[in-house]
């Protein structure tokens, strides 16, 4: 045992403190221009692409809520269309019954008011031929008469026998 | 600084990476075998060769650099004496032999430096007053490792740099999974929000011990070194682990030392335990790491052996396939280690920072 030690440190401190320089030093020289950059360089890049992909997500995003965004116009367009075509079918069926009304109650009117100025002439040209033929009548009894009552006695006779007739009452 | 010229051409990187992977297996064995050829030639066939100096030769720290065959590179021997420093090549132990200093003469004993007398036989006591403070194959390792991980996370860093913002390409795209990794299942899990403060020392605790893993495992010259399979560096790395808990600690976490939530009686018993607990746990990360690597190293230099223990080249093909075999679970020991030391620091430190909310 005594042997094993004998010297040990006289043997063995020169390359325990070499190997120690040698190891600082590399440390130092190390830390210092190999992994101070290399780290920074990793942890930027590596951020710079969290950054990316994070931006490339809400792009995507944003480009899904676009589209979306477009699809639901396109559908509500496509609705008011609709909506829009169905109204003026509508309208349009409206117009052509409330003109087809309009069209009967016009036609009933006029054809109520024609046949009215109908009866309205029919009744003054009925006067009118009553008028001519009571004219006519009186005419043909004024002739008659002035034909039967040209001789006197006649005349008296009629009077007398009016009398005659108003007496009796 | 800009490095990134230096692999910008993946197929020049791919065929360095194969060609040196495709290699290792017979370089292992010529390692051997020239060192037995060595000792035969010094010991004339008297010793049979022993596979266990052989192998904690290889996974020692030396002052030599074995390259191959019998070249050997010398490396600086540096010592502290009392008397002050002194420092000379150690090709001029020429081996087993005398080295005269400016103070002392030195030799090597198991690859230890001792003083002797002019007599030269081992001086104990003068030993007892140097301190080998020698740039040895494990130190040189370890710079090798270092200059490398500079290069790669410099060349990396510079990359992200000129394309600021944009996707990883090339050595960048292969390094930023393992630094994601590191954070996001080491880090972020373990420590909390807190984590970012702590990434520079988990990045690099997480490189360093890979690379030297994977460099271990390297037989060619500028691998193949024990670097995190010795003791002496994970108790390094160990002790900075356990400075940085400590120093990080909040008051929940001494509370729970010197405070925990049991009867009074239990106090003498329990913070002992709790203080035993500061220690014993990057204790178990310098024993985890250690042993793990070195008994890899063992491992595949044991099959190697069998070669040269049974002095036969019909069981090469045998060795051969079982050290593929090893090394491919090395390749994925060496990460697991990394991963294993690091997870357990960011959990400690993840225990030491922790919010309570009684």
């Amino acid at each position: 045992m005594e042997e094993l030690f004998d010297g040990l440190l006289n043997d063995h401190l020169g390359f325990v403190v070499w190997s120690t320089v040698a190891f600082v030093i590399l440390l130092i020289l190390l830390g210092k221009f190999a992994w101070k950059p290399i780290m920074a360089a990793i942890n930027d890049r590596e951020r710079s692409i969290e950054e990316a992909l994070l931006k490339a997500e809400a792009a995507k995003e944003e480009m899904a809520r676009l589209t979306s965004e477009n699809q639901s116009l396109l559908k509500e367009a496509r609705a008011e269309r609709d909506l829009i075509l169905k109204e003026a079918r509508h309208m349009k069926d409206q117009i052509i019954a409330e003109a087809k009304e309009a069209a009967q109650v016009e036609g009933a009117r006029m054809i109520e008011k024609a046949s009215i100025e109908i009866n309205n002439q029919k009744a003054i040209a009925l006067a009118d031929v009553k008028n001519q033929v009571a004219n006519l009548s009186i005419d043909i009894a004024e002739k008659l008469l002035r034909k039967q009552f040209e001789n006197q006695r006649e005349q008296d006779q009629l009077v007398a026998d009016l009398l005659k007739e108003v007496k009796v009452n | 600084m800009d490095f990134s010229h230096i692999l910008n051409s993946k197929k020049i990187t791919l065929s360095v990476v194969l060609s040196v992977f495709l290699s290792l297996l017979a370089c292992k064995s010529f390692a051997i075998q020239s060192e037995k050829d060595s000792v035969n030639e010094k010991n004339a066939k008297q010793e049979a060769f022993n596979p266990t100096t052989a192998i904690l030769e290889h996974i020692g720290d030396s002052h030599y650099w074995h390259v191959g065959g019998e070249i050997k590179i010398a490396l600086p021997v540096i010592i502290f004496t009392e008397k002050g420093m002194e420092s000379f090549s150690a090709s001029k132990f020429n081996g087993e032999g005398v080295a005269s200093g400016k103070y002392h003469n030195y030799k090597l004993v198991d690859d230890k430096i001792r003083v002797v007398d002019t007599d030269g036989n081992v001086d104990k006591e003068a030993s007892h007053h140097i301190y080998d403070f020698s740039i040895t194959k494990n130190v040189v390792a370890l710079w090798i490792a270092g200059i490398l991980l500079l290069i790669i996370f410099f060349s990396v860093a510079s990359a992200y740099k000129k394309r600021e913002g944009k996707a990883p390409k090339g050595l960048q795209s292969f390094i930023e999974p393992i630094i994601m990794f590191v954070r996001d299942e080491i880090a972020r899990p373990n420590i909390g929000y807190k984590y970012q403060k702590y990434m520079p020392i988990l990045l690099t605790i997480f490189f360093f011990i890979w690379m030297n893993n994977m460099l271990g495992l390297v037989p060619l010259f500028p691998g193949g070194a024990n670097v995190t399979g010795n003791i002496l560096l994970t108790f390094v790395l160990s002790t900075v682990v356990l400075l940085i808990v400590n120093f990080s600690a909040n008051k929940y976490y001494w509370k729970h030392i010197f405070m925990p939530d049991v009867p009074l009686w239990l106090y003498p018993i329990m913070i002992p335990v709790e203080l035993i607990g500061i220690i014993s746990k990057p204790f178990a990360l310098m024993i985890r790491l250690y042993a793990n690597i070195s008994a890899g190293h063992i491992i595949v230099l044991s099959l190697i052996s069998l070669i040269f223990i049974f002095k036969s080249l019909y069981i090469a093909p045998v060795s051969v396939a079982f050290v593929l075999f090893m090394d491919v679970l090395e390749l994925l020991v060496a990460f697991l280690q990394a991963f294993i030391f690091t997870m357990l620091t960011a959990l400690f430190i993840g225990t030491a920072v922790e919010e309570h909310h009684h």
